[in-house]
């Protein structure tokens, strides 16, 4: 059973849809992507699962019941893209109020903070200001805090942004962690090679509408272009195109073909195996996410909508 | 419920437990008071004493003029030289000399030589003086006998009787007047200073995107609700604290600073054997005011003023997205019936009843201001007792009301970043459906 299923979600402001029609379900356990470019409706739709925004149209589902943002949002850990903490508040004070404000009771909190601050080595920080943490820091702080109340679903918007390597790594061992325990992580984003890296399934928003959705791998499969990457022993670009494929890029002894529709890979190995051509190297190419994207969103005013005021 | 007081509780705490609170809370009045101390200390005890020597060749004044304020001395000589007074006064041993020559009358002119500059205050002292001497011996020369003509100078006591309530003497409607204005001028700071405390917090909330985390905790009204209340709390705190300092200070310093201080500031008034009675008087018409009523309202208004005021004020604060610059457009809307409030308050002190008066302390944004002033002077006198409560109803009505429309707007601005909105996009904001 999913966790979250939306169907049929719509948002519109004055001016524009800024959700339109969006339908996709997630399972337990899983690391979804929310892809998008910039304006897509991607913190819109985020707004309407964490309950700050009512969707116009379409109903929520989560855990099974009707969404109740209510009482569900004790269930739901939000780190927005743009990070909010209070300046001149003690950071342990601050953790405290914002666990306690999910519904945690004070000793609770306190033995989750303290847990969680351990994990991510910020004993020493309790009594001191977010104002002397430096961004990478209270970048770890906000995590923390997103995920303090252990939330069924966790909604992470951008979490890498300004974290350095060690830190980005440490926090995406976080997500997996907590993912292997059973939480369900949202994970929106335009960085595409995070994406490929850790989520399992993936849906991608474009001017308010979904584009596609799915798994990862089954995505890339159904984008293939048929592309196959070659390494011969004698020089490429004397290879000339036939019946079964069309060179599509020749340099020294490789070459990347593309194979006609009705011929498979082993039909262009057969090719070279009776042109008595030694083949050193053989792979398909699948296009990465980042590719997809940009050929889906591309042509489309994506770029101007995100300039659009609300 | 929880929530918003554990919103409340955030508020409240990280703002009493800053320094600067602290320093205001307790700093501010000390400061005033000394300040006030200071004034009134050199005032008092101002060494400078200003001697005129007078030679009185005619034997005008026969040889005294009474000093109205210890600050002037006349000393009599006679057979001085012009010169040597004159280097006299050059040197500064004295202030100033007077010389009546030997053929003068009663009707004459004074000339006063002054050899260093005689303050404004003074030379009003010196020539009171030295007329209401001279008076005294003109009237000695007529053929009519002092009592006659002290009875004829007596002036008839004119009082004022209210038919509600016995006493409506001049000496109450002072006090009564001069409570009013200061409670009036109370509502209207805490308005100001709280209002736009709340309107702070909101912008700071909202820039430093805090909200949005908070938003995604608890509902919008909750976190705008809690921090009105906290701030609220916070001032009733501060006040209970002033009023304690207040007070305190009063009985304390006071005695030990001028022994002799309420003497002298009645005796700048009226004369020494009045004040005791006087004083009297303004303790007996600070009796006859009905301090449980007024101190029930002035909580009454200053809640519902500060509901209203405070959640227009956050509905600014959520709107605006950088800082001060942009939050004043916006504010003045909400600064105007606060300061309106105050100019009708002035009016509705002298004239209570008058129909702006009326009006002002019905209209819900000027009413708490206005009706403090009023309330003051009596309540079935100044006030009628359905006037206060519909002002009462209007009041807390309004505040339903303004709280209901500030958490619409602040539910979509606090989340709105970009551009400055206009006050018909506020509206619309606020008549919207989710």
């Amino acid at each position: 059973m999913a966790i979250l299923e939306l169907s049929h979600l719509k948002k519109y402001y004055a001016t524009q849809k800024a959700v339109d029609d969006v339908s996709f379900s997630i399972e337990p356990g899983h690391i979804f992507g929310l892809l998008g470019p910039n304006g897509a409706g991607k913190t819109t739709l985020l707004r309407m699962i964490t309950g700050i925004f009512y969707p116009d149209e379409g109903t929520i589902t989560f855990d099974g019941k009707r969404f109740d943002p209510e009482n569900d949002i004790q269930q739901i850990g939000y780190m927005p893209e743009e990070r909010g903490l209070y300046k001149k508040m003690k950071i342990g004070e601050q953790a405290l109020f914002l666990a306690k404000l999910k519904g945690l009771s004070h000793t609770d909190a306190i033995a989750k903070i303290k847990y969680w601050f351990e994990r991510l080595e910020m004993q020493t920080w309790w009594d001191k200001k977010v104002e002397d943490l430096s961004k990478g820091m209270s970048q770890k702080l906000q995590f923390v805090i997103t995920v303090l109340h252990q939330p069924k679903l966790i909604i992470l918007d951008e979490p890498f942004s300004g974290l350095d390597p060690v830190n980005a790594n440490l926090i995406k061992d976080q997500i997996f962690e907590l993912a292997k325990q059973g939480s369900t992580i949202i994970f929106s984003t335009h960085r595409m090679e995070q994406v490929e890296e850790i989520c399992d399934q993936i849906a991608l928003i474009n001017l308010g509408k979904k584009v596609l959705d799915g798994k990862v791998s089954a995505i890339r499969q159904q984008y293939k272009e048929n592309l196959y990457e070659l390494k011969l022993d004698k020089a490429a670009d004397q290879i000339a195109a036939s019946a079964i494929f069309e060179p599509i890029n020749q340099a020294e002894n490789k070459m990347i073909v593309r194979i006609h529709d009705g011929y498979t890979g082993n039909d262009l190995l057969r090719y070279f195996l009776d042109q008595n051509i030694q083949v050193q190297h053989f792979g398909e190419i699948l296009p990465s996410l980042n590719e997809i994207f940009i050929r889906l969103v591309h042509g489309t005013n994506a770029v101007t909508r995100s300039f659009h005021n609300i | 419920m929880n929530k918003i007081f554990l919103v409340l509780k955030r508020e409240f705490m990280s703002r009493v437990q800053k320094k600067t609170f602290l320093l205001v809370t307790i700093g501010l009045p000390i400061l005033i008071f000394a300040i006030y101390a200071a004034i009134f200390y050199f005032s008092i005890h101002s060494t400078s004493k200003t001697k005129i020597m007078v030679v009185d060749n005619a034997g005008l004044f026969k040889d005294t003029i009474a000093a109205d304020s210890k600050d002037v001395t006349y000393q009599f000589s006679t057979g001085v030289s012009q010169t040597e007074l004159e280097s006299k006064a050059k040197q500064k041993a004295i202030d100033g000399y007077i010389i009546v020559p030997a053929d003068a009358t009663l009707d004459d002119q004074i000339n006063l030589i002054t050899g260093s500059k005689i303050g404004i205050m003074t030379r009003e002292s010196i020539t009171s003086a030295i007329q209401s001497r001279l008076e005294k011996l003109k009237m000695d020369a007529l053929p009519v006998s002092q009592e006659l003509l002290k009875k004829a100078k007596a002036e008839n006591k004119v009082d004022f009787v209210n038919v509600n309530d016995k006493n409506d003497s001049g000496m109450r409607a002072g006090v009564s007047y001069g409570v009013g204005i200061f409670c009036g001028i109370l509502i209207y700071m805490i308005l100001l200073l709280y209002g736009t405390s709340v309107m702070r917090g909101v912008m700071e909330e909202k820039v430093s995107r805090i909200a949005e985390i908070v938003i995604s905790s608890i509902k919008p009204f909750e976190l705008m609700m809690g921090k009105i209340l906290g701030i609220g709390a916070v001032g009733l705190l501060q006040f209970l604290i002033w009023i304690v300092l207040g007070v305190g200070l009063r009985f304390l310093l006071i005695p030990i600073l001028f022994p002799e201080a309420s003497h002298m500031v009645s005796s700048g008034v009226m004369d020494a054997n009045a004040s005791g009675a006087d004083m009297a008087a303004v303790m007996q018409a600070l009796g006859t005011i009905n301090f449980p009523l007024i101190i029930t309202m002035f909580f009454v208004y200053f809640l519902g003023g500060y509901f209203i005021y405070a959640s227009l004020f956050a509905a600014i604060g959520c709107s605006v997205s950088d800082g001060q610059q942009d939050a004043q457009g916006l504010q003045l809307p909400i600064t105007l019936p606060i300061i309106i409030g105050f100019v009708i308050m002035m009016q509705a002190v002298n004239n209570p009843t008058s129909g702006l008066a009326v009006f002002g302390s019905l209209f819900p944004l000027t009413s708490p201001i206005v009706m403090m002033a009023r309330v003051t002077q009596g309540v079935p006198d100044a006030v009628s007792w359905w006037e206060l409560a519909l002002s009462i109803i209007l009041l807390f009505g309004s505040f339903i009301f303004t709280t209901w429309f500030a958490g619409k707007i602040y539910r979509t601005g606090i989340l709105m970043y970009g551009k400055k909105p206009t006050w018909k996009e506020l509206i619309k904001w606020a008549f919207r459906k989710n």
